[in-house]
């Protein structure tokens, strides 16, 4: 940031945008980045906050994972979790409430080399945002979106959110809330999502592997992480965390991810219910179905410059 | 038309052939006649003989069925509007004549289906009629079960016997149109063609033929406002767009759908007009300037997420094709009544862009320059389109594709460092993900209050300078924008001012009022916010300054761009007339409210 920052110059020849996603770039001299390059913003989250774990695994993930800062693209709507992008050195987007997925997707559609990250709490996900995240299911846009759930609203202090638990004293339902509460993992499944995973912020290593199969899914991958609101519903997951004498237990390894009726069943579970993947399906993404169909369409046209398209339809304008 | 350029005598006689400039036909029936299809064959006919053509239609708001009416005027002179008077009227059904024969100059001609109207006496007096069993003619040339279908084109061939039209363009056009479906529809298209254009006219004792228009420089295009828009944001180089579907902005986003795959590009239809202007702006933040569009419902629930583009200074572009309003209001009908909500819509001191196209082929262009203000300047622009331009034909000359077509193919080599929002008064463009920066200091794109760098900030003094920052580039723009042209001599009594697309009837009052011995000349406003430089000049040339504008007077007596104009001159001279009828201005119209509106009349004193 200074006066003397550097006018960017008109290029002439622009290099072609890459085709494919590298997620392993061979023979890449480049250095993975450490946690110092990729961190920016200090986090404005209160201490203690289940948010952090999701950030420091971000950045694990990416050094793990060698992703450069020019490749990524973090995105997200509003919220305390939505804070997220200026705590990341990368190219990054704060959009507004709930509507971080169109925006994701218009990314993600335009721009098949970049990573496509998106955070976001439970308002922007199950609430606000509610509708979107039912389309961008059905229409399998690769990204990966991390739902940091706290089952209340943080950052406008303490309201109902649509996962908040019936009973729970807010600031909108002083008496206790008596609507029915979200179930991310059914609400996810039944829209379409191609890979549905849950995770809590308590168990790093865990979130971890599902951040990492998640990145890897080919397809609109979601996972609901409890990340929990220790200045306004504190203790609320204690009953998944060992070290507070709950139960953390994993999705039992005979549970076929490919079953969406049996991941519905696990979704049902009560409360701490299981971790792990839920769901999973190769159903093509929208990103390749354009693709195609624009592999298709080019062939028509092939040798033809975009001008000499456009002059084919004026000539039947005549 | 000022002068019926038609004159027949209404007795009887030798039938003759009569030299005409210009006609107006007006076609009269219910929406599922196919009435414009004749519509676009003529229009197309037009565009291929060397004339101009505009065209105007009504359709009704329901799925099917409904009064309907194409409108087609072709001169082989300028023609600025579809006509105020028809010379023409081609009457479907009973309700069509009774309610479309005001629309007829006294002395035209009404040319019914006998099938299914009764004459009126005392207008048989005013009009000349002409009655064609074309229901029934139809039916027995075409005959199979395709009922009455077909009675459409049978029209046309009256039409082209009437005109001495030139046949073989008409047939290769029927043929062309009916491609790709199966031979024999394309055959009893022609067959009902050639019936109507053989049969006989019987009392009808004259027909006409166009003068021979002057030739035109280059090749001609025949499309709608519509169209063009969509044309001219390919040509720009737009590859993403994302819509949900709204009359009349639904053409554009069904055309982008068909036509980007074969540039590359992708349209999504999204679950709403939220997720449309996100997606779109999320292309653009990627690199890809990308389009959303609606009509004023949808950029109604587009107006937060703009603000976003303006804050956070992303491209945009968002095609508004202006119907009535408010709320749900008149869908299939035109008002400029948006103004308000393209310039100032949203919360916050958001200033954008608004560009308003005057005619079919500048929706072609005004889509272009949008684009590249929206890269150049990192910023939202709007385009107002309106139903009217958006569903009218007109021919204009054929753009110079090769020279106009852009690549907008983001650039990816590594620079030194970037700010997106630097303070030191200079307009930025946006950086494209995917460029590596090389001193490792990625910019964010933030709705909050910024630094330089996006990092959020709650400092008083960064908002004030951010906010003028983004004032400023928009004043910046101002500066290059062009002086916008006077038509008619600079100085004189009365300036009709209008904006996009009532510059063709405005233009042809003006005319019209010059013809006779009126001070009267006029200005159209293409871009409106900013507006373009010049103008305290221009005004200063007139005694009155009159604002005309398809919407409302509003609280205190002005419409959307007089109170704009007010507020931003202070000119007391500034007036304006205005109404919400949901049709087009009519010349005649323009200049009769203008002598109301000037107590001493349009004559310099």
């Amino acid at each position: 940031m200074s006066e003397t920052t550097v006018e960017i110059p008109p290029r002439a020849n622009p290099a072609p945008i890459p085709a494919a996603p590298a997620s392993a770039p061979a023979a890449n001299e480049r250095k993975a980045l450490t946690k110092k390059e990729l961190a920016a913003d200090h986090p404005t989250w209160c201490p203690g906050c289940g948010d952090f774990s999701v950030l420091a695994l971000y950045f694990k993930l990416l050094e793990k994972r060698k992703l450069w800062h020019e490749k990524i693209a973090t995105i997200a709507g509003i919220g305390c979790s939505s804070r997220f992008p200026y705590f990341v050195q990368a190219n990054g987007a704060h959009f507004i409430h709930g509507r971080a997925l169109p925006f994701a997707s218009g990314v993600s559609l335009t721009r098949p080399d970049l990573h496509v990250f998106v955070f976001g709490g439970d308002g922007d996900a199950f609430s606000i945002g509610g509708n979107h995240v039912n389309h961008t299911a059905r229409r399998n846009v690769k990204m990966t979106y991390v739902v940091m759930d706290n089952w209340v609203y943080g950052l406008t202090k303490k309201q109902t959110s649509p996962t908040s638990p019936i009973g729970f004293k807010s600031k909108t339902d002083m008496w206790g809330a008596f609507d029915q509460p979200i179930n991310p993992m059914k609400q996810l499944i039944a829209a379409g999502a191609t890979f549905v995973a849950r995770a809590t912020h308590t168990n790093a290593n865990h979130l971890l592997q599902m951040m990492e199969a998640a990145m890897d899914h080919d397809g609109f991958s979601v996972i609901e992480c409890l990340s929990e609101c220790v200045e306004f519903y504190d203790g609320a997951f204690d009953a998944s965390n060992p070290r507070k004498g709950g139960k953390f237990e994993l999705v039992p390894a005979t549970h076929d991810v490919k079953d969406e009726l049996a991941a519905y069943k696990l979704a049902d579970a009560p409360f701490p219910g299981y971790f792990g993947v839920f769901y999973k399906s190769d159903r093509p993404t929208k990103n390749k179905l354009e693709a195609d169909l624009n592999a298709g369409m080019r062939a028509k046209v092939a040798g033809k410059k975009d001008w000499e398209i456009l002059q084919a339809t004026f000539n039947r304008l005549k | 038309m000022s002068e019926p350029t038609m004159t027949p005598p209404l007795g009887g006689g030798t039938p003759k052939v009569s030299k005409v400039s210009e006609a107006v036909i007006r076609f009269a029936g219910n929406s599922q006649d196919g009435i414009q299809a004749i519509g676009g064959f003529l229009a197309r006919l037009a565009g291929r003989s060397e004339q101009e053509v505009m065209t105007f239609m009504t359709i009704p708001s329901t799925i099917s069925g409904g009064p309907s009416i194409f409108q087609v005027r072709i001169g082989s002179g300028e023609v600025l509007s579809a006509g105020d008077e028809a010379d023409v009227l081609l009457a479907f059904y009973q309700h069509s004549y009774e309610d479309h024969i005001s629309s007829v100059r006294k002395g035209g001609i009404v040319l019914y289906d006998s099938d299914h109207v009764q004459p009126k006496p005392e207008w048989e007096k005013e009009y000349r009629h002409v009655g064609v069993p074309i229901t029934s003619r139809t039916v027995e040339a075409i005959g199979g079960t395709a009922k009455d279908k077909g009675k459409n084109i049978f029209a046309l061939g009256l039409v082209a016997k009437m005109f001495d039209l030139n046949v073989p363009k008409l047939e290769r056009l029927i043929s062309e149109r009916f491609a790709g479906k199966d031979e024999s529809v394309a055959k009893t298209a022609l067959g009902a063609f050639h019936t109507g254009y053989g049969y006989s006219l019987g009392n009808l004792l004259e027909t006409f033929q166009f003068v021979e228009s002057a030739k035109k420089s280059g090749h001609q295009v025949v499309m709608t406002g519509n169209e063009a828009l969509a044309f001219g944001l390919i040509a720009a180089g737009i590859r993403f767009g994302a819509a949900y579907p709204i009359t009349p902005w639904s053409e554009i986003m069904e055309l982008l759908r068909r036509e980007l795959p074969k540039y590359g590009g992708t349209f999504v239809q999204c679950e709403d007009e939220i997720a449309s202007v996100c997606m779109a702006l999320g292309a653009g933040w990627a690199g890809r300037v990308a389009v959303t569009g609606s009509s004023g419902p949808g950029i109604a629930l587009k107006t937060e997420a703009i603000g976003w583009g303006v804050m956070a200074e992303v491209p945009l572009v968002v095609c508004d094709v202006q119907r009535g309003g408010p709320s749900t209001g008149m869908p299939t009908s035109v008002e400029q009544s948006d103004l308000n909500m393209a310039c100032f819509g949203g919360h916050g001191d958001s200033p954008r862009v608004v560009l308003a196209p005057s005619s079919v082929e500048d929706c072609f262009y005004t889509a272009i320059e949008a684009v590249n203000i929206a890269r150049q300047y990192s910023v939202p622009v709007i385009i107002l389109s309106d139903q009217s331009i958006a569903t009218r034909i007109e021919t204009f000359e054929e753009p110079d594709l090769q020279k106009v077509c852009q690549d907008l193919t983001p650039d990816l080599s590594p620079v030194a460092e970037y700010t997106p929002y630097p303070l030191d008064g200079r307009v930025q463009r946006r950086l494209a993900p995917g460029t590596p920066i090389l001193n490792g200091h990625y910019p964010l794109a933030s709705g909050l209050e910024h630094d330089e760098m996006g990092h959020p900030t709650g400092s008083p003094k960064l908002h004030m300078q951010m906010t003028a920052r983004r004032r400023g580039k928009l004043q910046k723009l101002a500066e290059t924008l062009p002086v916008p042209q006077v038509y008619g001599p600079p100085e004189g009594n009365v300036l009709l001012l209008g904006w996009g697309s009532t510059h063709g009837p405005i233009r042809e009052a003006v005319d019209r009022a010059r013809a006779a011995g009126d001070s009267v000349s006029s200005l159209n406003l293409r871009h409106l916010s900013p507006l373009p430089p010049g103008l305290e000049n221009i005004f200063a040339g007139f005694n009155h300054v009159i604002v005309v504008e398809m919407n409302d007077e509003g609280l205190y007596g002005y419409g959307q761009l007089g109170a704009i104009l007010r507020a931003r001159f202070c000119l007391p001279k500034i007036g304006g007339l205005n109404k919400t009828d949901g049709l087009t201005w009519r010349v005649r119209e323009i200049l009769e409210r203008a002598k109301t509106h000037v107590a001493d009349g349009l004559r310099k004193l």
